[in-house]
């Protein structure tokens, strides 16, 4: 039985008793759901003019960053033409919540309130935030799906740092919540502060999600490689809302538009 | 769970739920290493208190239920509370005439060989665990046993479970 989970036989047992789970997960959500509601209902109207205020602000910012990415768009796509290049189009993406639910505490896992009764979702897919990647799903049930965090030590997620296009392997670290780039030779050019993105190869996450920061870069003469750190740009342990990915099959684009997530769907 | 000769079926299978609700509710970071083994306490009370109803098939399905609430690798705590249950009844006529102290420190050994199992499919299969883990959550186990025994004993008492 337990040898039996290497393989997908007993998957269809699993996403059985997951049904039978699932009231239990949302019982356990309820109250974080509950209080959401509550502060929802009962802030105050100033608070509310303050926020939409800002938000009005943000809005307003964001759409003249957007004036600025189509003209930008536009003319990637002119250019990709002269150079007769594949041309990317933008994925499609589903939002979903996270339940709030602990799983196994040696294991960064999240459990999503999404599952294939809603859309056609897939192992392996991809989820961001609205900051970076988050991680990709491992289990998928009928009403709702389990992903895997780029910080569960079972992680890996190929980076390339986007000031040089240097590519790497973001491997999880467990516990503290940072990531490791294992074999990068000790004179590798890559500082701290530097910028790590997803470089699309492994063909599960798309290219240029922003992954990671890098926060600490320890290189010891007598080992032969380099001790890197880095932190998530995501919100893992804030988050409440992530955004499903589905990766478009065509060939790998340059660099894809984090900030396109205002609709629930992209076509 | 057939009802012929029986009552309150619904008191053993509400005590389970509240029990995986228990074992998933979202903790602190730090606190969350602490957490009893709800579900196993429960298993170990029932298996006490009516060892012909609740033994190791229930063990085996509550461990399933927990192996997928928590997305572990199924059958790993499944195979842990079924050979609870197991001790369990084979001991219980000697642990029920225990005082409740002397109870505690029994569930202490039953529940560290629980996580020690679980420890072992996890090291079998590669993933990360600490043996500190081990020993916070026998610990807590014991000390949250007299709470989970009264509480279930007077459920048992009050709604005549049999």
């Amino acid at each position: 039985m337990t040898l039996d989970q290497r393989t997908d036989y007993i998957q269809s047992l699993r996403s059985g008793l997951a049904t039978v789970v699932y009231p239990i997960q949302y019982l356990v959500n309820l109250p974080r759901e509950f209080a959401d509601w509550g502060s929802d209902t009962f802030s105050s109207r100033r608070e509310l003019q303050e926020q939409n205020q800002q938000l009005r602000t943000q809005n307003q910012l964001l759409q003249a960053q957007v004036q600025k990415m189509t003209f930008i768009e536009s003319e990637n796509r002119h250019l990709r033409e002269l150079l007769k290049s594949s041309k990317r189009s933008s994925e499609r993406v589903l939002i979903g919540e996270l339940l709030s639910v602990d799983l196994d505490p040696f294991r960064k896992q999240v459990v999503i309130n999404k599952g294939s009764s809603d859309e056609k979702l897939y192992v392996g897919q991809p989820i961001v935030d609205a900051y970076g990647v988050m991680g990709k799903l491992v289990h998928v049930y009928k009403y709702n799906s389990t992903a895997m965090l780029i910080t569960d030590p079972n992680h890996a997620l190929p980076v390339q740092v986007i000031r040089n296009g240097l590519r790497a392997i973001a491997v999880g670290h467990g516990s503290d919540g940072l990531l490791e780039l294992p074999h990068l030779p000790n004179n590798a050019d890559i500082q701290v502060g530097d910028l790590l993105v997803t470089s699309g190869l492994g063909c599960v996450f798309p290219v240029g999600y922003p992954a990671a920061r890098v926060v600490e870069v320890n290189t010891n003469p007598s080992l032969p490689f380099a001790r890197v750190l880095a932190e998530p740009i995501a919100r893992l342990d804030r988050s409440r809302e992530v955004l499903l990915v589905w990766p478009t099959d065509e060939s790998l684009p340059d660099m894809s538009r984090p900030c396109d997530f205002t609709a629930e769907e992209i076509q | 769970m057939s009802l012929h000769d029986h009552h309150g079926g619904w008191v053993i299978a509400l005590s389970f739920v509240l029990a995986l609700a228990l074992s998933i509710v979202p903790l602190p970071d730090n606190l969350e290493f602490f957490r009893p083994e709800w579900v196993a306490l429960t298993l170990i009370y029932w298996c006490l208190a009516l060892p012909a109803r609740v033994g190791v098939g229930v063990g085996w399905f509550m461990g399933l239920l927990l192996d997928v609430s928590r997305d572990a690798l199924l059958g790993q705590h499944a195979l842990a509370l079924a050979l609870i249950a197991f001790l369990t009844l084979h001991l219980h006529q000697r642990m029920r005439v225990f005082p409740i102290w002397q109870q505690a420190a029994g569930i202490f050994v039953l529940i560290a060989l629980e996580c020690l199992i679980t420890l072992w499919v996890k090291g079998l299969i590669g993933e990360s665990a600490s043996l500190w883990k081990l020993f916070a959550t026998a610990t807590t186990s014991m000390l949250a046993w007299p709470l989970v025994f009264l509480t279930l004993r007077h459920a048992r008492r009050s709604y005549q479970v049999n």
